[in-house]
């Protein structure tokens, strides 16, 4: 019933889409990571010229699917290439590549942003008084009592946000990024076989995902050595 | 569990595994076609939601002399075979080549049309300067075909080509032209144009019928179809309806019906009205 | 660009009323994948909670695997996969031939699996949510397992989902998009057929992510009501 030759046949295709994914997920997240502390950061201050343009960018990516940012992104600027070659952009919008890493890190800059503003909020307002008694400015208080703690605990929430990153370089397939999904549609659609390739191209996306949760929880007990788990 | 619960349930599963999903030898009486919709001149979806283009009127002049009710559905085109295959339609008219790889899962008619494949680039770009040839070249006799293709890749050497995703024009390329070119794969072929337009790929390739539709539009001004036709080979013997296997009378009406319209004239009078060129096959 | 704007108009050659269409289907869709995916959850929520080691494992692994592979790859499995499935099925209770599976059909099939993978960690949290003592005062008061779980849990355990129902309600919106890959004509298919037919693919994404931002919106905000309702008469 299962035939395995299938599944040797596929898998080293499916595979050769990896190094894609795993590009895309990475760089996007790294690039987001950084976005998402700035406009977190950029929000502490309660400067309403700050907060307010960063509210409606996170509303906006947010409140949107994220296939019709890459859609706006690829197709809609694609039509004002005179413009964008004029201002010296238009390198980064003639490649699918890099229309694909500014929609998933505008995306997860803006899920990530929440988070970790959520984190820094959450982190007991007894610790920078302590600090600024101890004659520490607001930027040392931030750079060595907030921000670690913040960070620490925003792990498992932005872990969540990796995975649906990971899962969402899929989306990059449908501007001609052949990444895991975009191979596993092709074979589904030459060898009609859609069970088959779901579950190979499936437990790829799993094993990711599964290391990537591994890894995490591996670094947040190291950031928490104090706390015997 | 009784017996004979059993042996019925054995006897349900065998049908379902064995019986073929229509009855094979009857003539059908009403059949379910279906198109792509989205291949321009061939089958195309207007502003209304109406199916029209040559294939429209083709399956309805083919319907009229079966003497067979017709429903003409749109399908997107990945899923056309799939769909077929578990009867959503009886059958495909969208382009489609014969090829040996088609025929391993459904069947085909004779051919009603053969058009060749061929590039689209800019007018101001090498091969550009060419311009169109008329010169087909059947892939089938390696020699000729193989000296063609030795001649373009100069001139298309680094250029980032857009094609459909699942179509025979993609294997053309990836057979012969994957250390040559960048090959960008597109879920339609409204997107690759898009992309023409935008100026992220350097050319397409597809059916010249469909390139010479896309390039009259006006965005298109400074494209051209350039460097000759391809057929035979990987695009195998032309454009047919795809049938299921098991429905051999339904494929023996149709190919009688194709017959009738090429001797009549009737795909010529239909292709020169639609794509400006005849496409009858030579018989 | 403005002059281009009466492509979105209810007038000659206006695209409006088709959009609007599109995004009651897009709700239509969502509602639906997300109905059905609050049956896959109440049944995955309750495999997790189960005493017997198999409904475990199996709620276990639907969650993961559903919430780990790209939606898109699922819905891959259900467009391509789902006909032959069905048709098999129907065989099976009696009807020949074909069973026609609509792009509707596969979408609300392909959204209530994902979410409901989603749902049942909502539904499982909050029935974990649920304190202890509210089960031993239903028994202290004679009431039989279902009318505990009916009439105490029940209420107690919506009132803690509603704000985890609500995210993944906002996901199930945005994954309606990707149905679009399945030809079933919603607001994101629609969008594409009138950028690819008009040409003008920057007005219609806009147009399509203004209508998507007002149906999150405003869908938010009902669940946000309902929630402050579930909350009535109860100290925080």
């Amino acid at each position: 019933m299962i035939d395995f030759r299938f599944f040797l046949e596929i898998i080293p295709q499916l595979l050769a889409g990896l190094p894609l994914t795993l590009e895309l997920a990475g760089t996007s997240i790294l690039l987001g990571l950084v976005l998402a502390l700035a406009l977190a950061l950029a929000q502490q201050g309660g400067n309403p010229l700050a907060v307010w343009p960063i509210r409606l960018f996170v509303a906006i990516f947010r409140g949107t699917p994220l296939l019709v940012q890459i859609f706006l992104i690829y197709y809609g600027l694609g039509q004002f290439r005179p413009f964008l070659k004029e201002i010296g952009l238009w390198w980064l919008f003639r490649e699918p590549y890099w229309c694909a890493i500014l929609a998933l890190t505008l995306n997860t800059g803006a899920y990530g942003s929440e988070i970790l503003r959520g984190a820094i909020r959450n982190v007991p307002r007894g610790l920078p008084e302590a600090a600024s008694a101890l004659g520490m400015s607001r930027l040392l208080t931030l750079r060595f009592i907030v921000l670690p703690l913040a960070l620490r605990a925003a792990i498992p929430a932005y872990g969540n946000e990796v995975i649906l990153m990971v899962k969402g370089t899929s989306l990059a397939s449908i501007i001609t990024l052949m990444e895991v999904t975009g191979i596993a549609q092709g074979l589904i659609s030459q060898s009609y076989r859609a069970i088959e390739v779901f579950v190979a191209a499936g437990a790829i996306y799993l094993v990711l995902n599964f290391t990537i949760v591994r890894a995490l929880h591996a670094l947040e007990i190291r950031l928490t050595p104090y706390r015997s788990r | 569990m009784t017996i004979r619960l059993m042996a019925a349930l054995a006897a349900a599963l065998s049908t379902l595994i064995f019986a073929p999903i229509a009855s094979a030898e009857d003539a059908p009486k009403e059949i379910k076609i279906a198109t792509e919709g989205a291949y321009a001149p061939w089958n195309f979806t207007t502003s209304d939601g109406k199916l029209d283009g040559l294939e429209i009127e083709l399956a309805n002049d083919l319907c009229a002399r079966m003497k067979v009710k017709c429903t003409i559905v749109a399908q997107d085109w990945d899923g056309l075979i799939p769909s077929l295959k578990v009867g959503k339609f009886d059958v495909i008219m969208a382009s489609m080549f014969i090829t040996p790889k088609r025929l391993e899962t459904i069947d085909f008619t004779q051919p009603y049309a053969v058009d060749p494949s061929g590039f689209a680039v800019a007018k101001d770009s090498e091969l550009g300067k060419l311009g169109m040839s008329a010169d087909k070249f059947k892939l089938d006799d390696e020699a000729s075909a193989k000296d063609a293709i030795e001649k373009l890749k100069p001139l298309l050497k680094g250029k980032v080509v857009g094609v459909q995703a699942a179509t025979t024009n993609l294997d053309f390329l990836k057979t012969y032209f994957a250390d040559t070119v960048e090959i960008r794969e597109y879920k339609t072929t409204e997107q690759h144009d898009l992309d023409l337009a935008a100026g992220r790929i350097d050319a397409l390739f597809a059916q010249r019928t469909a390139l010479a539709a896309t390039l009259a539009k006006p965005e298109f001004e400074e494209y051209t179809i350039a460097g000759p036709g391809f057929v035979g080979g990987v695009f195998g013997l032309g454009t047919g309806a795809g049938v299921r296997k098991e429905d051999t009378k339904l494929k023996e009406m149709l190919n009688t019906a194709i017959d009738g319209a090429i001797a009549d004239g009737t795909i010529k009078r239909i292709s020169e009205k639609w794509v400006h060129s005849d496409v009858t096959p030579v018989k | 660009m403005l002059d281009k704007l009466h492509l979105l108009g209810f007038g000659e050659g206006g695209w409006g009323a088709a959009l609007l269409g599109a995004a009651l289907m897009t709700l239509v869709l969502s509602l639906l994948g997300f109905l059905l995916g609050a049956v896959f959850g109440s049944l995955g929520a309750a495999g997790r909670l189960s005493k017997n080691r198999l409904p475990r494992a199996l709620a276990a692994g639907y969650s993961t695997i559903f919430r780990g592979v790209p939606d898109l790859l699922t819905i891959y499995l259900f467009y391509y996969g789902g006909s032959i499935a069905l048709t098999a099925l129907a065989n099976l209770f009696g009807a020949t031939g074909f069973v026609g599976l609509p792009a509707l059909a596969t979408g609300v099939m392909a959204i209530g699996v994902v979410s409901g993978a989603y749902q049942a960690e909502v539904y499982r949290g909050a029935y974990l949510a649920v304190e202890r003592g509210q089960f031993d005062a239903s028994k202290a008061l004679a009431l039989s397992r279902y009318q505990s779980l009916l009439l105490v849990v029940l209420p107690q355990l919506i009132r803690h989902a509603i704000p985890g129902l609500g995210n993944v309600w906002q996901l199930v919106l945005k994954d309606s998009a990707l149905i679009s890959v399945i030809g079933l004509v919603e607001l994101m298919r629609q969008s594409q057929i009138g950028a690819g037919s008009t040409r003008e693919p920057f007005l219609f994404y806009i147009a399509a992510a203004v209508l998507y931002f007002i149906i999150a919106g405003l869908t938010d905000l009902t669940f946000r009501a309902a929630e402050a309702r579930s909350w009535r008469g109860i100290a925080r």
